[in-house]
């Protein structure tokens, strides 16, 4: 062993556990190498069309080549796959020669680096009819084709992966923690294919022909089209979409900044008796299957809706379709988003030390001075944040315009009629998709770094405790009052979610009927129970996916956080900054990127049930990040130091010191993610299939063809099982934190 | 408002509930002008209820509160002639140093180019001049806590208040700054009202301290009277940890008493109390370490410590664990060690 090295892991104590270290790295070496070795013989390297766990290849191996594993592959000319036997082989001769050390480090990570390169590298570049790009084919001759990548070729990818992992700790990196390098490793590789190979197949996708071929065609019509960028709008003419989109989320953003402002007001602020009942809004959007509140608005004040028809009989008057376009739109974004903005700015409402309003008073300012020129002005950062994120939730929204966009969308739906329309134009749908992108992440980048530095924590260490000021008078009346009727509105809207289910034919014929939920859930017992409804097929295909994703996303989110809170790597601040922003992707972009990457070879997953999970597990996963960082922020890290010097490792440490301290907050993401896999539309609507239909893509299949009583029926539903799934998981962990609270003041009092 | 009222603090029968939960149970206190009283006593024994009442943040119960001769008590905080230093300093963050200051002359209507020149020169008395442009959050917590002593003393106010203004501040500069205040109030001469739990402090710039004790004024007086002469175990426990033993009196003559402590008879002054049995309070410095056999009491070291200066003694004896302090000797005593203790002139006292 070299003694020279600068990444030499510090001199082990003593010889013993030198010897223990050095045969853990030749263990976990020696199960990865055999584990490979199984792959290569026994595992089909590439997919398996039927799904590889249904376990129906292993009676076909015969008569298909493709369903062989990769010796077989290798021995019969698939000559791409020999550098990956090579590669092994040479993993293989370094554990046997050498001991574990710095240079047998370095060799495992070159391999690894090696193997996960080339085998990148051979899967873009041959497709299923062969080479991928003219230019090779004219460079290396014909090459026969090949299928995408399958178990047995992402299983040796992972091994890959952690041979790197494994060399980098052997080379002393982190202290030599192989399973914190693994970890990390394999986050990355996972990232890298499910968030950034995506977005990057779309924009290369844009420069595709139909044969894939480069082509900046598409692109300069879409750029200068001006469907999309005219401003005519401005002089009384048609705006381009891109700027309607713009305007739109300009609009909802300052709408929702200033409703949520108004709700967070009078719920700390003022003596309004329903103060309690207020926050229970802010649940409404984590329930609310993003379309819902459009569809009731059209049962509102739609053509057929009560009070459309209501004013039509009183006045006489025309009121038309006005709501289908952007004014409908935006009411629908407004009531969907102001409890977000409520939320963020209940917050910052709160967050003002007491003491600078104390302070303003006995200063000779009166409660009016003191809110224009102490509060408001606190308020400021935590206001243009609420700004942003109403922008950006305006931008990604999907269902809304899709219920009431009509003829003039926004970039959202644009993207999905360019793709799924008679248009299949894919290069337009990628261009609109990336002017999407670029809109929502210079929102994300915005609110980063120019308010970072502008959050004005409160000056000096300990407290006042102190009151905060009421409102003044001239604030808090007009603030009650759009209070009232924003929240009366609201609670009419859902009442109207609840109500239209039973409801004949809405607009025609208001008498009552449960027709709609038998069509839709109705269940025959006729020697055993059959599901006869037409919403059970999507309702629980809805619920097994859901229930797949949620343990996953909270695995993948937790152990992130963990790695990011607790963990001092390089590139650990972009690490967590690229997650971060990966939220800010719209689901309408993360939908058409996972079509435009996983439909071909290497990774082909779509119509799979697989795609869906991926989607939901990476793009809910940044809220998993956010609630383990916050969780793992208060558990104090002496714990894990604790349980390290008692001689666990890292492993050992996550499993039996942090995860069972983290239980609320695993709790929570599960809920979470089970809960959002539910209600999202956006990205799911491009990735479902007949076999694999979601609810939500169901139901706004059921809005298309008018079928608008079971439609509300099957959202009310939605709405009820995720009220019962959350109210029971509050009820479970309020339940828990109360006993503790309760047996803390016995034992004061004893 | 004649001159000889204005800075006077009246409390009359204050009475502050916070639902069911009594925080202040009577008070009556009257502060003289040009006053600077402290109110003294633990955690939780409503000091900052009371200050606060005082600025107008909270309103009794009952009771009422006077402030140069004028009834306040249901003028808001805005309208009162009196202006505070918070614990947190509660400067403005988004607001310069010289905006701070200026602050409440602008919100008593003061012209802007007015207000800020006032704001300098407020600056230059607590020693920050040329500092108005910074940010709160670019200068030192030091200088932060002037600051706010600078804001509210712009304006002139009747009485200053402070709530504990140095607790935020490490113990070197807490005696600088204490001081500063000190010396600021004496020059200016204005009322001011001071709430800390710290008794040195309270002791080293108070006219008078009002130790409180529940929601109860416990006693005011100089920090001479309450040293000398506590009116209760909890003020001689409360300002200089006294030893509390019992004793006797043997006879009273003349407004002195004969008090027996153990083996020994000490002549202190009487309090009003008759012959019989009786307690004393004990200042660490009210015994003189000798060694065994001198007249005294005898005792033995249970623990020592040497603290530079002197040294701490704790002594086993017939009137308990008594907690000494030796600063003549530099060399401490063993535990075990057998001593004698005899009494000092000063630092002994009959408790009522
Ligand atoms: N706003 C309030 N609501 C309820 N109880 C309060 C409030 N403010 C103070 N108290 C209680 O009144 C008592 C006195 O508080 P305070 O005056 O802050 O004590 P301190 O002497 O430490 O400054 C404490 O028991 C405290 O818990
Ligand atoms: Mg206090």
């Amino acid at each position: 062993m070299s003694l020279a090295g600068p990444a030499e892991a510090p001199a082990p104590p003593c010889l013993h556990s030198q010897a223990r270290v050095m045969s853990q790295d030749n263990r976990r070496l020696d199960y990865t190498l055999a584990g490979a070795l199984a792959v290569l013989l026994l595992v089909p390297w590439y997919r398996v069309r039927g799904g590889f766990f249904s376990f129906d290849w292993p009676g076909e191996l015969a008569g298909k080549h493709d369903l062989w594993p990769a010796m077989a592959q290798a021995v019969t000319g698939r000559w791409q796959i020999w550098p990956v036997l090579l590669l092994l082989a040479l993993a293989a001769v370094q554990r046997l020669v050498r001991a574990p050390g710095a240079a047998r480090g370095r060799a495992l990570a070159v391999i690894g680096a090696a193997g996960l390169g080339w085998m990148m590298l051979e899967g873009m570049s041959i497709g299923l009819r062969g080479w991928n790009w003219g230019l090779l084919e004219t460079l290396f001759g014909a090459a026969a084709g090949q299928p995408a990548f399958g178990a047995g070729a992402l299983s040796l990818g992972l091994v890959f992966t952690l041979l790197i992992a494994f060399g980098l700790a052997e080379r002393g990196a982190l202290k030599g923690d192989a399973f914190v390098l693994g970890a990390i490793s394999v986050l990355v590789l996972l990232v890298a294919t499910f968030v950034f190979y995506p977005i990057v197949s779309m924009f290369t996708g844009a420069f595709q022909d139909f044969d894939g071929s480069f082509t900046t065609e598409g692109v300069t019509r879409n750029l200068i089209d001006p469907k999309i960028w005219s401003l005519s709008c401005l002089a009384g003419g048609y705006c381009g979409v891109a700027w309607r989109t713009f305007f739109l989320a300009v609009a909802t953003a300052t709408g929702t900044t200033v409703l949520g402002l108004a709700f967070a007001l009078v719920a700390t602020r003022t003596g309004f008796p329903f103060k309690k009942s207020l926050r229970l809004l802010t649940v409404l959007p984590i329930i609310t299957p993003p379309f819902v509140v459009g569809l009731a608005l059209t049962l509102m004040l739609g053509r057929a809706g009560v009070v459309t028809q209501w004013i039509e009989t009183l006045t006489g008057f025309e009121l038309g379709r006005w709501l289908y376009g952007l004014a409908g739109i935006w009411i629908a974004q407004m009531l969907s988003f102001t409890p977000i903005s409520f939320l963020i700015l209940i917050g910052v409402v709160d967050g003002i030390s007491p003491s600078m309003e104390e302070a303003s008073q006995t200063l000779r300012s009166d409660r009016w001075r003191t809110f224009r020129k102490v509060s408001l002005p606190l308020m400021a950062p935590g206001l243009a944040n609420a700004f942003l994120i109403g922008f950006i939730e305006s931008m990604a929204d999907f269902g809304n315009p899709l219920v009431l966009g009509g003829s003039g969308g926004v970039l959202s739906t644009e993207i999905f009629f360019a793709v799924v329309g008679a248009q299949n134009d894919p290069a337009r749908a990628a261009v609109l998709a990336s002017i999407l992108l670029i809109f929502t992440l210079s929102a994300f980048l915005a609110q980063r770094l120019w308010l970072a530095g502008r959050n004005f924590a409160t000056v000096g260490g300990k407290g006042d405790g102190g009151r905060h000021a009421l409102l003044p008078a001239r604030v808090s009346g007009p603030v009650t009052c759009i209070v009232v009727v924003w929240g009366g509105f609201t609670v009419a809207v859902y009442a109207l979610i609840l109500f239209g289910g039973f409801v004949r034919i809405w607009g025609l014929d208001h008498s009552l009927t449960l027709e709609h939920y038998q069509r839709a859930f109705g269940i025959a017992f006729d020697g055993g129970v059959r599901w006869t409804g037409v919403a059970w097929n999507s309702f629980w295909t809805t619920m097994k996916i859901a229930l797949l994703a949620a343990p996953l996303t909270a695995a993948v989110g937790l152990m992130t956080a963990w790695l990011i809170v607790r963990q001092h790597f390089p590139g650990r601040a972009a690490f967590e900054f690229a997650l971060m922003m990966s939220f800010a992707i719209p689901g309408t972009v993360i939908g058409i990127s996972y079509i435009m990457a996983f439909n071909l070879p290497p990774v082909q997953m779509t119509g799979s049930a697989a795609i869906l999970i991926a989607c939901f597990v990476f793009r809910n996963m940044p809220v998993g990040v956010r609630g383990g960082v916050a969780a793992m922020a208060q558990l104090d890290g002496s714990l894990d130091e604790a349980s390290l010097t008692l001689g666990a490792g890292s492993g050992r440490t996550m499993r039996r010191v942090i995860l069972p301290l983290m239980r609320p907050a695993i709790l929570a993401a599960l809920v979470y993610s089970f809960v959002r896999a539910i209600t999202s539309i956006s990205a799911v609507i491009f990735l479902v299939s007949a076999k694999y239909n979601m609810a939500t893509a169901y139901i706004v299949g059921l809005v298309e063809n008018g079928e608008y009583g079971i439609a509300i029926a099957y959202s009310s539903v939605l709405i009820v099982v995720m009220i019962s799934i959350i109210g029971g998981f509050q009820l479970l962990v309020g339940e828990r934190q109360m006993r503790r609270r309760e047996n803390g003041m016995k034992e004061a009092r004893a | 408002m004649s001159g000889e009222t204005r800075g006077a603090v009246e409390f009359r029968q204050v009475r502050k509930l916070f639902g069911g939960f009594t925080a202040i149970r009577s008070l009556d206190l009257v502060i003289a002008p040009g006053e600077l009283v402290t109110l003294l006593g633990p955690s939780g024994c409503g000091k900052t209820t009371t200050l606060r009442m005082l600025a107008g943040l909270e309103s009794p119960t009952s009771g009422k509160i006077l402030i140069g001769g004028q009834d306040v008590t249901r003028l808001p905080a805005n309208r009162r002639d009196v202006s505070m230093v918070f614990q947190s300093y509660a400067l403005f963050p988004h607001m310069n140093v010289a905006e701070n200051v200026a602050y409440g002359l602008e919100s008593g209507g003061m012209k802007r180019a007015e207000a800020r020149a006032a704001a300098e020169a407020g600056l230059e008395l607590v020693g920050l001049g040329g500092l108005g442009a910074r940010l709160p959050a670019e200068i030192s917590g030091g200088q932060q806590q002037r600051v706010a002593v600078a804001r509210a003393l712009v304006l002139e106010p009747q009485v200053l208040l402070l709530d504990e203004p140095l607790s935020n501040l490490d113990a070197r500069l807490r005696r600088r700054v204490r001081t500063e205040i000190r010396d600021l109030q004496q020059r200016l001469g204005f009322t001011a009202v001071y709430v800390t739990h710290d008794q040195e402090e309270a002791l080293a710039v108070s006219d008078r301290i009002v130790v409180m004790r529940e929601g109860e004024i416990a006693q005011v007086g100089t920090p001479r009277e309450l040293y000398d002469a506590p009116a209760s175990e909890f003020i001689a426990d409360f300002i200089g940890e006294a030893n509390v033993v019992d004793a006797e009196i043997l006879s009273v003559s003349s407004g002195q008493a004969q008090v027996r402590l153990g083996a020994m008879v000490a002549e202190l002054p009487a309090r009003g109390l008759a012959a019989g049995p009786a307690r004393v309070a004990l200042r660490s410095n009210a015994l003189r370490v000798g060694g065994a056999g001198e007249a005294g009491l005898e005792g033995k070291v249970a623990t020592s410590a040497f603290l530079g200066d002197h040294v701490e003694y704790e002594i086993e004896s017939a009137l308990g664990r008594i907690f000494v302090i030796d600063d003549e000797s530099d060399e401490p005593l063993a535990p075990g060690t057998a001593v004698s203790l005899a009494l000092r002139p000063r630092g002994a006292a009959l408790i009522p």
